[in-house]
């Protein structure tokens, strides 16, 4: 099985994250950048399907050159070759102009799967699976905490708001991935060796056939048109208890849908 | 706060990162309450090994990382900064891997180190008996060959991993012959599946390091295969005590990184405390005392890296490996009762870890040779052989 994870480089979520007041795209060098966390739980996931049937896990990522500490990670944890797309007429493409690039790519390398995570934490749009599925005319099976692959066909486990339901479809396919679904391992020393001798192919606009009306900054359907700083933390709300602290803890949890 | 090293390869950063990291998700957050409640971590272990961290000085042929000392030590430091029973838990298991490694016959080493090295097993070094110490040429624990191999017979005290290791490497007398009369035997804890003879002490109750099991091993009539002789009959003391010349350098990476542990406790906690108006830290009083440690913390260091780099050049290292051992660990016992110092009565409690690093930094004097022994072996060395 040829299966295709995407990862994303997204800022250290423990740093403090900015945007840059010129173009309003995510500042990158202002903060450590890492691999989005539910990416990680989806090479996990590539790395678990290619041991339980054979196969070939390539890594996917679009971004700037400094992306490639991303690819190395996800090579270090066990996938076998990489594709990183860099080129600067990327830059500042929303959820829409990345699916079409990403699409465009793995139309050009092949895959029978494609995992990712469920949203990065930058962006937060969730959407990219949905899209990335569409672009390709492939089944779409997200928010999955498990997975099973049988033959040519897939099923998975959607998480939902009342449990889950049961989504199968038939191979090639796009699933996205909940932290509920594995541990992800750590890389042990002998992968990160291994790791810088795993080819990494890199491709540009033109390589992938990306029509650059489409993408980067002025492609993007969507636009920031402002932003600012998140406020101070306010204080919390202090509930009172009146004998009936237990009903308004219960009440201010269901609020939230915790419960 | 991370110590910025120097390494001599981009991949000894590689491997450092690695082990940060490891520290910081699963070594150092349950350190405290393990600790506390003496459990010993086991998982912990399995998760360095699958990370690939149980054989970093060995050769990559038999499953190691061919890591120089150099590198190898740092991580056994940072380890022990996270937690000095999982620092120290890697320097024994190291030791417990060496004679095979430099003494055993080719087919030994193929047959046994993937598996040592590998991940999955950790080890445990039995040279200490009750009645011998300092005095290791004094054991006697008895390896009795006959036709179908050895029989032993005899107690190992102070065991690290007593009865939770899977293999010991031990020291027993197979002569009456003093030091020349005793050898090394690899044995694995399933040796004693077939016909029995191996048993174990209760844990000691000790100090500190409550985490790691520190027992007897008690060996009745315990049956050994022929080939469980690592090096020849009567080399074992001189196995022994070179192994020990790379365990005094783990117990110096060690202490360095328990210091270095305190130390940042306790500027983190002087930057913020704030007595007659200011922070403590502002205080010469509390200043000079934390100036001090962070010199000490870096001459140990440097002591101990200077020591490896020998090694790792193949030069003779042992006397630098005792000053090492004896520098640091003293150092260590210092700074951690600085640190308390620094805390005042939050020094004292369990709230912070300074108390529990003062406990654990008072073995460290002890273990690998006492710093009394190692003064012996500094002081034999400056004074040549005996006309």
């Amino acid at each position: 099985m040829n299966i295709v994870v995407c990862v994303k480089q997204v800022p250290d979520t423990a740093t403090e994250r900015k945007l840059r007041s010129d173009d309003k795209t995510l500042d990158r060098d202002a903060a450590d950048g890492v691999v989005n966390e539910l990416d990680e739980y989806a090479v996990e996931e590539a790395l678990r399907l290619k041991e339980a049937h054979g196969g070939e896990v390539t890594v996917l990522t679009m971004g700037p050159d400094k992306a490639s500490e991303t690819i190395r990670k996800a090579l270090a944890m066990g996938a076998d070759k990489a594709v990183h797309l860099v080129d600067d007429a990327l830059h500042g493409s929303d959820a829409l102009g990345t699916s079409y690039a990403l699409a465009q790519t793995l139309k050009k390398i092949g895959f029978d799967l494609v995992v990712l995570g469920s949203e990065s934490t930058d962006a937060r749009t969730g959407v990219l699976a949905a899209m990335l599925a569409e672009r390709l005319g492939v089944p779409q099976l997200t928010f999955a905490n498990k997975v099973e692959v049988n033959g040519t066909s897939i099923a998975i486990q959607r998480v939902t708001d009342y449990g889950y339901d049961k989504v199968e479809a038939v191979l090639p396919a796009v699933v996205s991935v909940v932290e509920k679904i594995n541990e992800p391992r750590y890389p042990s020393f002998k992968g990160i060796m291994a790791a810088k001798k795993k080819p990494v192919e890199k491709l540009g606009v033109a390589d992938a056939e990306i029509d650059v009306a489409q993408v980067g900054l002025a492609g993007s359907w969507s636009e920031v048109a402002d932003f600012a700083a998140a406020p101070p933390r306010a204080a919390g709300t202090v509930v009172k208890d009146e004998g009936d602290g237990g009903v308004k803890a219960a009440d201010f949890l269901a609020s939230k849908k915790f419960v | 706060m991370s110590v910025d090293r120097v390494l001599p390869t981009p991949e000894a950063h590689d491997l450092l990162d690695l082990v940060r990291d490891l520290i910081g998700k699963e070594v150092a957050p349950r350190a405290a309450a393990d600790e506390s409640a003496r459990r010993f971590p086991r998982e912990v272990f399995t998760t360095l090994g699958a990370a690939g961290l149980l054989g970093l000085p060995y050769p990559e042929e038999h499953g190691g990382a061919a890591q120089p000392y150099e590198v190898y030590l740092q991580v056994i430091e940072e380890l022990a900064a996270g937690w000095l029973a999982v620092g120290l838990g890697l320097s024994v298991h190291t030791l417990s891997c060496f004679p095979v490694a430099a003494y055993g016959t080719d087919a030994q080493r193929e047959s046994l180190l993937p598996e040592m090295l590998g991940g999955g097993l950790l080890g445990a070094y039995c040279l200490s008996e009750p009645h011998s110490g300092s005095d290791a040429a004094a054991l006697t624990t008895k390896a009795v060959r006959d036709d179908g191999g050895y029989a032993v017979d005899g107690v190992k005290a102070w065991i690290t991993h007593g009865g939770v290791a899977d293999f010991y490497t031990l020291m027993a007398r197979t002569s009456p012959d003093g030091a020349r009369g005793i050898s090394c035997f690899h044995v694995p804890a399933s040796a004693a599946n077939l016909s029995g003879g191996l048993s174990f002490g209760e844990p000691e109750r000790k100090m500190g390091m409550k985490s790691s099991p520190t027992a007897q091993v008690r060996f009745d009539g315990l049956r050994l295969a022929p080939d469980a002789l690592v090096g020849a009959e009567g080399e074992g003391f001189r196995i022994a005590m070179a192994a020990l010349d790379g365990g005094r350098l783990g117990i110096a990476a060690c202490a360095v990184g328990l210091a270095q542990a305190a130390f940042d406790a306790a500027v983190s906690y002087a930057g913020e405390r704030r007595q007659f108006g200011s922070r403590i830290v502002d205080f010469q009083g509390v200043s000079f005392m934390l100036a001090d440690m962070a010199t000490q913390i870096a001459a140990a260091r440097a002591l101990y890296l200077d020591a490896a780099r020998a090694r790792d050049a193949g030069r003779p290292y042992g006397t630098q490996a005792a000053m090492a051992k004896l520098f640091a660990t003293d150092m260590c016992m210092k700074v951690t009762t600085d640190a308390v110092q620094v805390l005042g009565g939050y020094g004292y409690v369990e709230d912070f870890p300074v108390e529990r690093y003062m406990r654990e930094a008072k073995v460290l004097q002890i273990v690998e040779g006492t710093n009394q022994v190692q003064r012996l072996v500094i002081g034999r060395a400056l004074a040549g052989p005996r006309p």
